[in-house]
This record gives C-alpha cells, sequence and structure tokens, in this order.
C-alpha cells in the first residue's frame, strides 16, 4: 500500500506537486485547443478528438488522439499530430511529447512516424505526394475565407456598408466597436489575416485570397463567392460530428479536462 | 412510383445501390471489419431512429429484402447497381458486378447494372473491361479515384492511363462515368479527393457524362465551381440527402448551391442503398422545400417540376429510359401490384 508512502512526504510538497500538474495539464489543453483540423477549420478538442493529455512528474507529456473514422485520411491525420505535438513542445517545461493516434488504418505507421520524429513524407516514402504543404496551405486559405465571410456578413448585418467595410484598415479594424459575436468573429479572422497578405497595421483589414483590397463595387458578388467555403465546411463538421459520436457514443471515459487559468 | 397526394405518379430511378455481403464469413482481415464499421456509422448517425438496421442485417442484406425494401415499400422504380470490389478487405469481394448481376437477372426490368475499372490493371485490365462490357452490355461504370492500392495513393481521371480506359469505354458504348469524389473510400491521400481531374475529362471527352458521387463533398465549393464550367458534370446526391433528416437546413444549403451552379437538370437521386432505405428519403424529400431565408441567397428553388427531375427523369435520360415504355414493363410484370389504386372521384 502506498498509504505509508504518501504520509512520509511532506504534505506541504505533495500539494504543491499536485498543484503544479494540475496548472500543467490546463496549460496543456489550452495549447491543444489552438490545433485545428485543417478541413474543418475547428479545434482537435472541440471536436472531441483528443482523449488524454497527461504530464508524468518528469515533464514527459502523453497525447493520445482518435478520428472520426478508420479511414480519415492518413495525411490529414499525420499533420493534426505533428501540429499537437508542437504545439506543445514549445511551451518551456515540456521535456518530451508522445503523439499516439488510436484505432486508424494507418495507426502503426503514423505512431511509429511520430515516434521518430520524421516527416510525412519520410513515413509514407513513395505512397506521399510529398504535397502535404501545399495541401495545409491549401485549407489555411479556406479557413481564411471562411472566418473573412462569418466576419463580413456579420459586420453587414449591424449595418456597416461596403464602403466603409472596405475602407478599413487592420488598426481601425481591431478598435471597431463590436457586440461579444463580432469580437469572437474578429479574433477568428485575425488568427488567419496573415495567410494571405502582409497584416501591418496601416494595411487594409479585408483582401481577397490573393491579397488584392476588397472593393465597395462587387462586394456582394464576392461574399456569395465565398458562401460555399462555408457551407462546405459546416456539412464536413456536421458529417464528422455525427460520425465520431456514433464510432465511440462519446460515453468513452474521458480525462478530465481542466480548464486553463483566466 | 412516388405518387403525389393529387395522384400524380413520380417515375424514380435510384442511381446509386449496393448489394453487399459485408459479413464476418467474408471479410478478409481488420479493414474489412472496419470498412462495414465505418458504413453502419453513416447508417446509424444519419437515419432517423425508427430506420435503424440491426448490425447483422447491415452487413449482408439477402436479394429478398433488397428488392422490398427499394421497390415495394420504397419508391424506386428502377435502381442502378454499383459495384465497390474491395477484394483486398473481403475474400468474395464486397459488392461486385458479379454479385449485382445475379440481382439483374432476376429482376432485368428493375435494375441497370453497371460495371467498374481501375486504370492501374495496366492492359490486363483493359481486357477484363472489355469483357466485361461485352457480357453485361454496360451502359455506366463505378470509379473510385481515391482508392489506395499497394504503393499507390490513388489516381487522377487525368492520367495517361486514365484516358486510355476511357477511351475504350467510350468505344465499348459505356456513356456514364460515376465517380466516387465523396467521403472515406481508403484515402491515404486528402488531396486524392480534389475534383480538378473531372474538370479536364470532361472537357477532353464531351461524349461521356461524369456523375460525381456525393456531389464532391468533402469538396462541394470546389465541385460547384468545376459543373458550373462542363455540361457534361451531374451531381449525385447520395450521403447528402440523408442529411435532410439530421440537419435539414444543411441540406437545404446543399441543394439550393446545387440548384444554383449545376442546375435541376444536372442533378441526380441516390439511396445508396443498404446504407439508407428509398421510403423516408423519397417520403422526407417529396415534403422538403428550401426554406425563404436560403432562397433569397441563390434565388434557389425546389419545385414539384425540379423534384420530378432530380429523382429520376435525369437518370432516365442519361441511361435512355424511355419512362412509359418501362413503366408499362413493369406495371405487366405485376411490378405495381401493391399499389392500391386510386378510387376513381
Amino acid at each position: 500500500m502506498s498509504g505509508r508512502v504518501a504520509r512520509s512526504l511532506p504534505e506541504r510538497d505533495r500539494q504543491v506537486d499536485e498543484r503544479q500538474i494540475e496548472t500543467r495539464q490546463a496549460e496543456l489543453w489550452a495549447c491543444l485547443h489552438v490545433v485545428t483540423d485543417p478541413e474543418l477549420d475547428e479545434s482537435v478538442v472541440d471536436l472531441n478528438f483528443v482523449t488524454r493529455a497527461d504530464v508524468d512528474a518528469a515533464n514527459h507529456v502523453d497525447i493520445e488522439f482518435r478520428l472520426p473514422t478508420y479511414w480519415c485520411a492518413a495525411n490529414f491525420s499525420f499533420l493534426m499530430a505533428d501540429d499537437m505535438r508542437r504545439a506543445v513542445a514549445a511551451l518551456d517545461w515540456v521535456k518530451s511529447v508522445s503523439v499516439v493516434l488510436g484505432e486508424h488504418m494507418y495507426a502503426d505507421k503514423i505512431n511509429a512516424g511520430l515516434a521518430q520524429g520524421l516527416s510525412f513524407q519520410e513515413t509514407f516514402g513513395v505512397e506521399a505526394d510529398g504535397e502535404l504543404e501545399d495541401l495545409r496551405r491549401t485549407f489555411l486559405l479556406k479557413a481564411f475565407q471562411r472566418r473573412q465571410v462569418a466576419l463580413l456578413n456579420h459586420l453587414t448585418e449591424l449595418g456597416h456598408v461596403p464602403e466603409t467595410i472596405t475602407a478599413l484598415t487592420l488598426a481601425e479594424l481591431r478598435c471597431l466597436p463590436l457586440d461579444d459575436e463580432g469580437d469572437r468573429l474578429r479574433r477568428r479572422y485575425f488568427e488567419r489575416r496573415d495567410v494571405v497578405a502582409g497584416a501591418r497595421d496601416e494595411r487594409p483589414a479585408f483582401v481577397d485570397a490573393a491579397g488584392s483590397p476588397l472593393r465597395a463595387d462587387g462586394f456582394a458578388a464576392y461574399v456569395s463567392g465565398l458562401r460555399r467555403v462555408g457551407i462546405n465546411a459546416e456539412f464536413n463538421s456536421a458529417l464528422c460530428r455525427g460520425l465520431l459520436s456514433v464510432r465511440f457514443d462519446l460515453e468513452t471515459p474521458f480525462v478530465p479536462r481542466p480548464r486553463a487559468p483566466a | 412510383m412516388y405518387r403525389t397526394a393529387t395522384g400524380e405518379e413520380i417515375f424514380v430511378i435510384d442511381g446509386h445501390t449496393h448489394f453487399w455481403d459485408g459479413s464476418p464469413a467474408n471479410q478478409k482481415n481488420i479493414h474489412g471489419k472496419q470498412f462495414i464499421d465505418c458504413f453502419y456509422a453513416y447508417h446509424s448517425n444519419l437515419s432517423p431512429p425508427s430506420e435503424k438496421w440491426e448490425k447483422e442485417k447491415f452487413e449482408k442484406y439477402d436479394a429478398k429484402t433488397m428488392f422490398d425494401d427499394l421497390f415495394v415499400s420504397g419508391y424506386d422504380d428502377m435502381a442502378i447497381l454499383q459495384p465497390t470490389y474491395l477484394t483486398d478487405f473481403y475474400k468474395n469481394g464486397f459488392n461486385t458486378t458479379e454479385r449485382n448481376a445475379a440481382m439483374k437477372r432476376s429482376h432485368p426490368d428493375r435494375f441497370i447494372l453497371n460495371g467498374a475499372f481501375d486504370p492501374r490493371d495496366g492492359s490486363k485490365g483493359l481486357e477484363d473491361l472489355h469483357a466485361l462490357a461485352e457480357k453485361h452490355k454496360l451502359k455506366g461504370v463505378k470509379l473510385y479515384t481515391a482508392e489506395w492500392r499497394g504503393e499507390s495513393k490513388g489516381y487522377k481521371l487525368s492520367d495517361k492511363e486514365s484516358y486510355r480506359y476511357l477511351e475504350a469505354a467510350q468505344k465499348l458504348g459505356i456513356k456514364n462515368v460515376h465517380v466516387h469524389k465523396g467521403p472515406t473510400i481508403i484515402p491515404l491521400n486528402r488531396d486524392a479527393f480534389d475534383v480538378a481531374d473531372i474538370d479536364d475529362v470532361a472537357t477532353s471527352f464531351q461524349d461521356l457524362n461524369f456523375i460525381v458521387e456525393h456531389c464532391g463533398l468533402p469538396r462541394l465549393d470546389d465541385f460547384c465551381w468545376i459543373a458550373t464550367q462542363e455540361t457534361n458534370v451531374y451531381a449525385g446526391i447520395a450521403v447528402a440527402l440523408p442529411f435532410i433528416h439530421s440537419r435539414p437546413g444543411y441540406f437545404a444549403h446543399v441543394m439550393s448551391e446545387l440548384l444554383f451552379w449545376l442546375g435541376p437538370d444536372k442533378i441526380l437521386y441516390g439511396s445508396d442503398y443498404g446504407i439508407w432505405t428509398p421510403k423516408w428519403l423519397i417520403d422526407k424529400f417529396m415534403a422538403f422545400e428550401i426554406p425563404e431565408d436560403v432562397t433569397k441567397e441563390t434565388g434557389s428553388v425546389l419545385t414539384m417540376e425540379n423534384k420530378t427531375k432530380i429523382l429520376g427523369l435525369n437518370a432516365a435520360r442519361l441511361y435512355g429510359i424511355d419512362v412509359e415504355a418501362q413503366k408499362q414493363k413493369i406495371r405487366a410484370g405485376g411490378g405495381y401490384a401493391h399499389f392500391v389504386e386510386p378510387v376513381p372521384a
């Protein structure tokens, strides 16, 4: 029994350790929260993909995740794992990170590649086509467009006209008084704004995928052109969430997920 | 046959059905188990609770069950059998042309039998396609460009080998090429779902029709754009359609976009049987209207005329089915005997 051992430790130290682990675990989840499924542009934590994020006394981090189907594209699975590994490794106290994908057609291959710190290309060799970075960029662009159109629609609903919206600089958009929802959409947009073009304060707030500033004439056509991107992503997201919930019924016990300190 | 409240008869061609064997006895390995499990997850997730099947029935259903679900309790008049070989996962294959052909032989007026090819099979595959097309007088094929095979991560229709096959198919009288551009068929690379290759071949093969199954989901946005520019590209709405129950709002948006970009003459109904069954899908589809706020964005309206085209007339045109003549054949064979004839007023 460990009761005797535990009592033999100075109570204060034990409490400090426990509190530290709790804080660190919260930091881990906060880190993982920023990682997105590239296709859905939603957090892997919100999507319920991450089942475990633990840190031990030696500051080694264990992450486990799962996906909606056994067949989810290997490159995206790899990408998410790699993003999680990088995000967590950036915490200064983290000594090492292990990321493990469960119940996937390529789980063994992906996990071995991750454990050795290999790239997707190195892991899959000839089967991979080496276009992972291009693909990542494609989906970052889609995320940019989806976040932009959500914000543009919201600004329009609030009564801003195309002439005003297209004239905004990034600094002006940052200071624009908005409701809570508008503020959330603005923050999400800012996270992806630099995917397309320079994001210095004096630059136009709204540019198209090629980096050209939006214009008041043609604004409506531009916005409706982006509509498909949002519908597509929402449709896929609904499908993925549904499949995950059936596959794992989401009754599967989860580790408690402490909130990050505010 | 679907009959409206006012007695109008709508001829239904189901563009996407399977007669599969995913049972444990036929599974070759863990992939076979995971494959049917994944289909079952689609089924469970998107079906209304009352329409959910037991796992065992889902894994393997018999010919009579299928016939009843499609044509007796369901509203299908005809159904296209689309093969999915998956011989790496299943001892006798999952849903081969041969297995489907037995179904067609029992009910020749009800089924359209499609074949399949894979350009990675080289010259031997071309010979097989030749034999298959002649034996079954194929009018259509189903292709999986994202399918993993050995070292290959999938192929593109625009590959040189694919051109050879498409040229051969055209010579053999095949008119319709159904391409799976949708979720979860063993994709190694996410980009295997890319729809750009459709654009290429649709331009090069003007006499072929390309039916993009699952309307390019998860790439609906790119697909709509391509389909607008090509006169011979169609959208199959299997997998999108069941969202009519669980997410009617999304379904409305998808239909609205398809109607806007492709128009009502280029959308094909499909149940994806046995994942979903025609009865509830069509009941809901006939009752469905695109909400006003969505119509406001695109101007798309799902009129009765549009529904009639989507449910059958479009597929009839692609497969050269004379609807009135076919109805007579089916009626003569007792195919509508289960209908209670309307009492004259």
